[in-house]
């Protein structure tokens, strides 16, 4: 009941309610961290004696804001003058945590911790590096190995992120409708970014699929608070559908396996059993959006359970309402791809000629325009394209894919 | 008798197991469920997907909402079919399953009506 693993599950699990409404009270991000921090401490050395609460969370939010307010008089003697403002403050905020702690204080708590990541001056991946450290608990040493740099460059990052953050001061007013779907919409965004890093990034494997994990953890919160949002149940969707596929797109050297290739069996069916279950919910409400269109092509994939079983036709049609509803060029090469499996690799390489200029230094264009070109038999266009593509590769994985084709080019014994 | 015995726990917890976590859980729990098994006293027993992916229906207004019926501190995230000699047996394989399945609480219920159905899943 009280081993270490089940408690390290729920101080973990209770984070971002905690942090959030330790945030509230102390309406300082270190405060409201180190405060929490304590709270663990004393859980560390409490729980395992008197069993844990019923709902870790309050208990820690409790423990840490009298842990916070301990810290602030220590400070406050430490200084000579005691702010005697601030003290009772602080001490008015103590009204029954009950009353505290009702739903839609807690949804906005937890909504303010995941939006002050991302913050719009901050980069991408200083609003999901912030997200992993206040949000998820991870160490730095943790996210500083996911994102392949050294520990000390991190902590410097994550610094620099948060002195953003408070110099442009936290909202701390209860947001009203509108802002709070715009909240809802740049975390969502963020969680997303964070999946895809996971997704993209090179490193270790268990690496990548800790941020993957991560972005599903968060993307599930999100949608606990919002349940009747569609775009977070697509978003929640689509992210299983992608993760379940995990296992089986790296071959044991690490070479990428695309989907066709790809052994079925290895997709963790309940995660795509959830994200099915979830574009279902979603589809009822009938406000699509894009999260919600890519999840029913992932969706597409998950229900064929062979390569070629896939529904391409519909993948082609989904495509087409993905790009109406957020016009892109890498839309319309996923759309061609989609389009070279049922009208041929001429019709698909039709349909990306006009974006080779918008997408000249982009990876995967010269990736698929050297597949289709293949398919066609014309192999010298096609080596010139994989050539584009290898220099512009982002991993390892990639650059090693795409030489790969390079080299059963190079065969001349090969079999078509 | 038949019982039923409906597992609650703190969803949050459950969902910040890591893989591995989740597999020792399961692989514990997999050797109370082996021995009731071959004990003939295990019927059919489930383990339900996060409230997330919940849709009730309240029935007098035919109202479609998203999650679960009920928001509360633990959720009810699997149950087991027992075919048992009473409430005394009953608790002491919830004590079993509680040492393999940390957190929350198992509710005992006994089967006013079991209806095996056909063989799904």
């Amino acid at each position: 009941m009280t081993d270490p693993a089940w408690i390290d599950a729920a101080l973990s699990g209770a984070r971002p309610r905690a942090v959030g409404a330790l945030l509230r009270y102390f309406r300082d991000l270190d405060t409201a961290e180190e405060a929490f921090q304590d709270a663990c401490l004393r859980a560390l050395r409490t729980w395992p004696v008197n069993g844990p609460p019923r709902d870790p969370a309050a208990w820690l939010i409790m423990v840490g804001r009298n842990a916070g307010i301990d810290g602030a008089r220590r400070r406050a003697k430490q200084t000579v003058l005691p702010d005697e403002a601030e003290l009772s403050d602080t001490e008015d905020a103590e009204t029954p945590l009950a009353e505290r702690l009702d739903g839609a204080d807690y949804r906005d708590d937890v909504l303010r911790l995941l939006f002050i990541c991302c913050h719009p001056d901050l980069p991408a991946t200083q609003q999901i590096a912030l997200a992993l450290r206040i949000v998820s608990g991870l160490s730095v040493r943790q996210i500083a190995r996911a994102f392949l740099v050294g520990e000390s460059a991190m902590e410097q990052r994550i610094t620099r992120a948060k002195a953003k953050i408070a110099a442009s001061g936290v909202p701390f007013e209860t947001p009203g409708p509108v802002e709070r779907a715009e909240r809802v919409a740049a975390v969502a965004a963020m969680i997303y970014l964070l999946f895809n890093e996971g997704y993209s990034a090179g490193g270790r494997q268990e690496d990548r699929a800790q941020l993957a994990d991560e972005a599903i953890r968060l993307a599930r919160l999100l949608l606990r608070l919002y349940q009747t949002e569609p775009e977070i149940m697509g978003l929640t969707a689509l992210l299983l559908l992608q993760h379940a596929r995990s296992a089986a797109r790296f071959d044991t050297d690490g070479e990428i396996i695309l989907l066709d290739d790809q052994d079925r069996s290895l997709w963790n069916t309940s995660m795509i059993g959830e994200g099915l279950a979830l574009v279902d919910k979603a589809m009822r409400h009938r406000r699509p959006g894009p999260y919600q269109i890519q999840a029913a092509i992932a969706a597409l994939h998950g229900r064929a359970a062979r390569a070629e079983d896939t529904d391409w036709r519909g993948i082609v049609t989904l495509y087409e309402v993905l790009e109406q509803h957020t016009p892109s060029p890498v839309i319309t090469l996923n759309r061609a791809v989609a389009v070279s499996k049922t009208g041929g690799p001429q019709a698909a390489l039709d349909l990306i000629a006009p974006l080779e200029g918008r997408l000249a230094g982009y990876f995967h264009f010269h990736g698929v325009r050297g597949a289709l070109l293949l398919q066609l038999g014309k192999e010298a266009d096609a080596r010139t394209a994989f050539n584009k593509a290898i220099a512009l590769a982002n991993t390892p994985a990639e650059a090693a894919h795409i030489r790969g084709h390079l080299d059963r080019l190079l065969q001349p014994d090969r079999t078509a | 008798m038949l019982y039923a015995i409906l597992c609650y726990n703190a969803e949050d917890v459950v969902m910040s197991w890591s893989q591995e976590e989740d597999d020792a859980v399961m692989a514990q729990l997999n050797v109370t469920h082996a021995r009731l098994e071959a004990e003939g006293k295990l019927g059919p027993s489930l383990r339900l997907m996060p409230t997330t992916a919940a849709t009730t229906l309240f029935k007098s207004q035919d109202l479609v909402v998203d999650g679960p019926y009920a928001e509360t501190k633990e959720q009810l995230l699997g149950l087991y079919i027992l075919d048992i000699s009473g409430l005394e047996e009953g608790l002491e394989i919830a004590r079993e399953l509680g040492k393999a399945n940390p957190g929350g609480a198992y509710e005992l219920r006994p089967l006013r009506l079991y209806l095996p159905g056909a063989s799904v899943g």
